[in-house]
């Protein structure tokens, strides 16, 4: 495969950054779509360039460290597949691809690719955790969950906190990522002691970050590689309006 | 040996940690606050190490070089997590725990850490329930079971296939509260290259900030590594891409012991190798195995044949023919060797006939097809999304890879390096799997290192330090670190070669793949010794790494990272070559049964090899630490 690549390049985050062009030859079809760009990084390296910074780590689609807007799709055209898992074989020989980092002011570029998402760590060091001391627990038996709730908390749980439901939406909106951590707690009996004030205290510090706000429009669903479903926005909003009205605010 | 004090307790095993624990001396609340704890890497050992001690109320830095803590490839674990529950009642208990994790070592770990390891294996999934990490439950909403390769219970607890993610959201989670509350400093986007040590004591780091380059200096009472394993050294492995030896390295530099470099596992239920170009490789759970049917075709002829076109009597099942009673669940070196034979033999199948099938259409047609996805149902995603193919219509194909190291620095009872101050957990050390882990067994230890084991021990240590003040970091064994440090980037910069990074990386993977891989014998080790220090020395002369040392640059990044493997890897030979016998994950050609099967030879070493740093392209020193085994009787493996 023969590909052009129009990628951001951007030396820092107070840098202003362009979209330069790339031709790479001897694109394999089964290679992931990482694998290309550490292939286009080997031809600049070899051709006196500065290679293009990307954040990955364990290319298994699990980490959540991998980013990239794709011919305007965050990780690419592929549904609920990371950019590391993407691969080549969703591609045509001769197509120009754009590349570019996760746009959201809650997420400056920090060079080129690669953004900084420690919102999203500031939003779970908020309230996305139970307090419990390491020994504190009871028998991991004593409270018996109904699987069906087990299941739903599993499938919030799921999500790893790569931002492309920011990256996805118009207003650069945390929501999805916020309410899959709430669903996630507040669905488990062992959650519900801090239910009120931890939805509070998220949200507050969502706003704080400076993310957009929701609009329902689902694209965050539509990206999200793990399947995280707008069902979680619902429940963070009713827990958050029962929360205002019943708890500490 | 007087060198060796692995300080394990005496009394009788089950009472060690118990006795140990109450004796212990304990650090008041008022003297934790004045004790500073470095914490290298945020996987499951460091974030929950990191999150105890806090929570017990020392202050902590703990580092990461990934752009948050959540990130550590712990994450990527996927079959389960072990302990010695006995929810199921089919017989099990900390001794069969112990036992078993003793046995699939094939006898070439410490009794006393392992049954540690056991006894607080049960409280780690009480602490993770309570963290709220969504364990597989049954329609009674208690806690379920499967079992892994290598045992004969039900002991592993499961999210799905994601086991490793939810446990490290769950250690994450904790880590997060105590960032909060002010009681860890945590530093993202950080790489540790070097420890410092003052009068012999383990003080404190030097960290390089990722974004901007800056090298900086970090003092503390006790530095703690949780920087896991090496297999990156193979350029191709399950590892993730930044996971690397660096920090256990530099320690190694500093005086710590490597233990048992050449244990390394290599995880049957991989997807292949598909093209030259390729970056990483996937590993899929071996909870697969429980379901999935290994087999490749009787006769090399068949090899190119699309799988349904072979006939049931045409196909070799090969591990339930060779080992009856564990069959498809036999542990994790044996059936990546039946693997590599039967390959061997050119009877592997695909492309580039390097891979066998795992086959599930038996499971599918007893069990139903829901129930399979309901079981591996991400597996089968990704298994697709990969290779293009369906495994609920076409039989998977797969191969061994690098996977785990078992071995690592060498640590004590108390899980302190050789170093004094210097501690090692997880992953990073050499302490509990001996030769073979376990499926379902690393986050197993991971875990009980970082909740339940360091919180004690290195309060003993601690304890010795409540009237020393704050490390002073800039005393001149700083300025020493930091300057060496400072060095050895200017210099990978300068060399402005004509060969990348990578491609250093990828000639040292193929070395090591070949020669101390799978399978190793004394002559291809010496030629990988000698390879090795050649690919080196180019290394040092002609690598390009492009960009500045003051700003982000991952190509630097990786370069300091490869050049210390190009230094471990001989090392690795080194240990293969020394040890002249078969066990577990370290095959010697030389030495099998005449079946084939893996030779131990207990009398000349039942010993953990510790290497001693000399200086460099100077020989190190090999240490032995001799293993008593007083509560198992030493046995050949068998699993037929």
């Amino acid at each position: 495969m023969k590909l052009t690549l129009n990628i951001w390049r951007q030396a820092s985050t107070n840098a202003s950054g362009s979209m330069q062009a790339y031709k790479l030859d001897g694109v394999d079809e089964d290679m992931s779509f990482l694998e290309m760009m550490d292939m286009l990084n080997e031809q600049i390296i070899r051709d006196g360039g500065e290679p293009v910074e990307f954040d990955h780590d364990c290319r298994e689609g699990i980490c959540g460290m991998c980013s990239l807007y794709i011919n305007g799709q965050p990780h690419g055209p592929s549904n609920l597949t990371t950019t590391c898992q993407l691969h080549m074989r969703s591609f045509q020989d001769g197509d120009t691809i754009d590349i570019e980092p996760w746009r959201a002011s809650a997420f400056p570029v920090v060079k080129d690719l690669v953004v900084d998402r420690s919102a999203f760590d500031r939003i779970i060091q908020a309230g996305g955790y139970i307090s419990v001391n390491t020994g504190n627990a009871v028998d991991a038996n004593a409270v018996p969950v109904e699987k069906k709730t087990a299941d739903e908390a599993f499938d919030a749980a799921a999500c790893i906190g790569c931002g492309a439901c920011v990256a996805a939406c118009k207003n650069a909106s945390a929501a999805l990522f916020v309410s899959a951590k709430v669903s996630h707690l507040a669905l488990l009996p062992q959650g519900d002691a801090e239910r009120k004030s931890r939805v509070l205290k998220m949200l507050d510090q969502m706003d704080e970050e400076g993310f957009g706000s929701c609009t329902n429009t689902g694209a965050c669903e539509a990206e999200c590689p793990k399947g995280i479903s707008i069902t979680n926005i619902a429940r963070m909003n009713r827990e958050y309006m029962s929360a205002s009205i019943f708890g500490e605010k | 040996m007087s060198k060796f004090d692995s300080k394990v307790p005496a009394g009788a095993l089950a009472d060690k940690w118990t006795q140990y624990k109450s004796e212990v001396p304990l650090v008041s609340p008022n003297n934790k606050r004045k004790l500073d704890v470095i914490i290298v890497g945020t996987g499951l050992a460091g974030a929950s190490a990191a999150a105890t001690l806090a929570e017990l109320g020392y202050n902590v830095k703990a580092f990461c070089f990934q752009d948050s803590p959540r990130r550590a490839h712990s994450i990527a674990a996927q079959g389960g997590i072990n302990a010695a529950k006995n929810y199921q009642n089919d017989g099990d208990s900390n001794y069969r725990l112990f036992y078993d994790t003793i046995k699939g070592g094939d006898y070439r770990s410490r009794e006393s850490n392992v049954h540690r390891l056991a006894e607080v294996s049960a409280s780690i999934i009480d602490q993770c329930v309570a963290q709220g990490v969504p364990f597989a439950r049954d329609y009674g909403g208690l806690l379920t079971n499967r079992s892994f390769g290598g045992v004969l219970v039900s002991r592993t607890f499961y999210a799905r296939g994601q086991t490793g993610q939810q446990l490290l959201i769950g250690a994450y989670s904790a880590l997060s509260r105590q960032i909060a509350s002010g009681r860890v400093k945590m530093y993202n986007r950080h790489e540790m290259l070097d420890v410092v040590k003052i009068n012999g004591e383990a003080k404190g780091i030097i960290t390089r900030n990722l974004i901007n380059g800056k090298i900086e200096r970090h003092g503390g009472h006790a530095v703690l590594l949780c920087t896991g394993g090496y297999g990156n050294v193979f350029f191709l492995s399950t590892n993730a891409m930044g996971s690397n030896v660096t920090a256990a390295w530099k320690a190694y530099k500093k005086g710590a012991y490597f233990a048992n470099p050449c244990f390394t596992q290599i995880h049957p239920t991989c997807i292949p190798v598909s093209g030259h170009n390729q970056s990483k490789l996937t590993l899929m759970s071996e909870s697969l195995r429980n379901d999935g049917r290994v087999w490749v075709p009787k006769r090399k002829e068949d090899c190119g044949k699309h799988p349904s076109e072979i006939a049931e009597e045409d196909r070799d099942y090969y591990l339930e023919r060779i080992y009856p009673s564990f069959g498809n669940l036999v542990p994790r070196d044996v059936a990546s060797r039946a693997a590599l034979y039967v390959t061997n033999e050119g009877r592997g199948v695909g492309k580039t006939g390097v891979a066998v099938y795992l086959d599930f259409s038996r499971a599918i047609k007893e069990q139903g097809k829901n129930r399979i996805e309901e079981k591996y149902g991400n597996l089968f995603e990704m298994y697709q999304r990969i290779t293009d193919e369906n495994p609920y219509e076409v039989p998977m194909r797969i191969f061994p890879a690098v996977h785990y190291t078992m071995g690592g620095l060498w640590v004590d009872y108390e899980l302190s390096t050789s170093v004094p101050g210097l501690y090692a957990l997880g992953e990073a050390n050499f302490s509990d799997h001996g030769a073979n882990r376990l499926g379902a067994s690393a986050l197993m230890q991971g875990l009980a290192d970082g909740y339940f084991v360091i919180p004690y021990t290195v309060g003993n240590y601690l304890s010795k330090k409540i009237s020393d003040p704050k490390v002073d970091i800039n005393h001149a064994a700083f300025d020493e670190a930091e300057n060496a440090v400072r060095a050895s980037l200017d210099k990978l910069i300068n060399i402005n070669g004509s060969r990348t990074v990578d491609d250093f990386h990828k000639k040292l993977g193929k070395i090591m793949w070949e020669k101390v891989g799978m399978s190793r014998n004394g002559e291809g080790l010496r030629w990988a010794i000698s390879e090795i220090q050649k690919l080196r020395k180019e290394f040092w002369e002609d690598v390009r790494v492009p960009g500045t040392k003051d700003s982000k640059n991952q190509e630097l990044e990786k370069a300091g990272r490869v050049a210390d493997f190009l230094e471990l890897g001989e090392l690795m030979a080194r240990d293969a070559l020394a040890r002249e016998e078969s066990a577990g994950g370290h095959f010697r050609e030389e030495y099998r049964t005449e079946e084939g099967e893996a030779k131990r030879n207990d009398e000349d070493f039942t010993h953990v090899a510790a290497w001693e740093y000399t200086g460099d392209n100077q020989e190190p020193i090999r240490n032995v630490e001799e293993l008593v085994f007083e509560n198992v009787e030493l046995k050949t493996r068998s699993y037929k």
